[in-house]
């Protein structure tokens, strides 16, 4: 059954990585990447099972999780702004 | 099992590594580099180096993707065309990795037990460190004690690269603040 689990797991990562190389456009990629990450995730968990010690790399996929999620959010921040520095949209100028 | 599914997630790799050289937008370069960290991180939980996947997932996948995309901020999104012809470094970098591999079959075998590194110190670690030290941990042990001139070194030279990133930062705040009393 987790051999099963971990084929189809491997094939959906072919498939995102395929997205991810044609493109074509850059939210593909983010979309791909984000896939990715979430595949890595059910990986390191289907393996910690496969092992019989779930518990070390429940840890492991928590922190992908959490610092996906951060790379994600960065990744949208700098294709909607340009730039990491930025933090909202120009606000006009404060009336005195 | 572990064999094939190393297998496919390195054949993945190389297809991320070559996908990311033959891209010329560098934003999407970032997200194959992403995706390279985290299928490394994969491998390396396949091969039960876990604190190395931990190791993977903060700095690979986390810090410097953001830190290459601090980057694109500056240097602009698209690749600029080489003016030089890649020939004579390729050439150079081939042959420097062809003697490369040549000094490695000088070299014990890979996980060889006659290795003199497994031979010289590491077996007096594993059997007298609990009774020199006391610390459960051996690799604790061996880092805080029996090279602790070497740990000592390497948070010498991080804590060095830590101030000159401070002074960096602190020296354009500063100006900042000038720049606004003086308006």
């Amino acid at each position: 059954m987790l051999i099963l689990v971990v084929t189809v797991l491997l094939g959906t990562m072919g498939l995102a990585l395929i997205r991810a190389v044609r493109g074509p456009t850059v939210y593909d990629r983010i979309l791909a990447a984000n896939a990715f990450t979430t595949k890595t995730i059910v990986m390191v968990t289907t393996f910690g099972f496969m092992v019989g010690e779930p518990g070390l790399y429940l840890d492991i996929a928590l922190m992908y999780a959490l610092i996906g999620f951060i790379g994600t959010v960065a990744v949208l921040k700098v294709s909607e702004f340009g730039n990491l520095g930025q933090t909202r949209p120009e606000l006009p100028p404060k009336p005195k | 099992m572990v064999e094939a599914v190393n297998i496919v997630l390195l054949g993945l790799l190389v297809i991320t590594a070559v996908a990311a050289i033959r891209l010329h937008d560098l934003f999407a370069v970032v997200m194959m580099f992403g995706i390279y960290s985290l299928l490394a991180a994969t491998v390396f939980v396949v091969l039960d180096a876990v604190d190395v996947a931990f190791t993977e997932a903060a700095v690979g996948v986390g810090i410097s993707t953001i830190l290459m995309l601090t980057t694109l901020g500056l240097v602009g999104r698209w690749e600029r065309r080489p003016v030089h012809r890649p020939f004579l470094p390729l050439l150079v970098v081939v042959v420097t990795g062809a003697a490369l591999i040549y000094g490695t079959l000088d070299m014990p075998h890979f996980g060889d037990p006659d290795a003199p590194v497994h031979q010289h110190v590491a077996p007096r670690y594993l059997e007298q460190s609990p009774d020199e030290i006391g610390i459960p941990n051996v690799v604790t042990g061996v880092l805080a004690s029996y090279r602790g001139y070497d740990t000592l070194g390497e948070l010498t030279v991080i804590f060095t690269a830590g101030v000159g990133v401070l002074a960096l930062l602190g020296i354009r705040r500063r100006r900042q603040d000038e720049a606004t009393r003086e308006r």
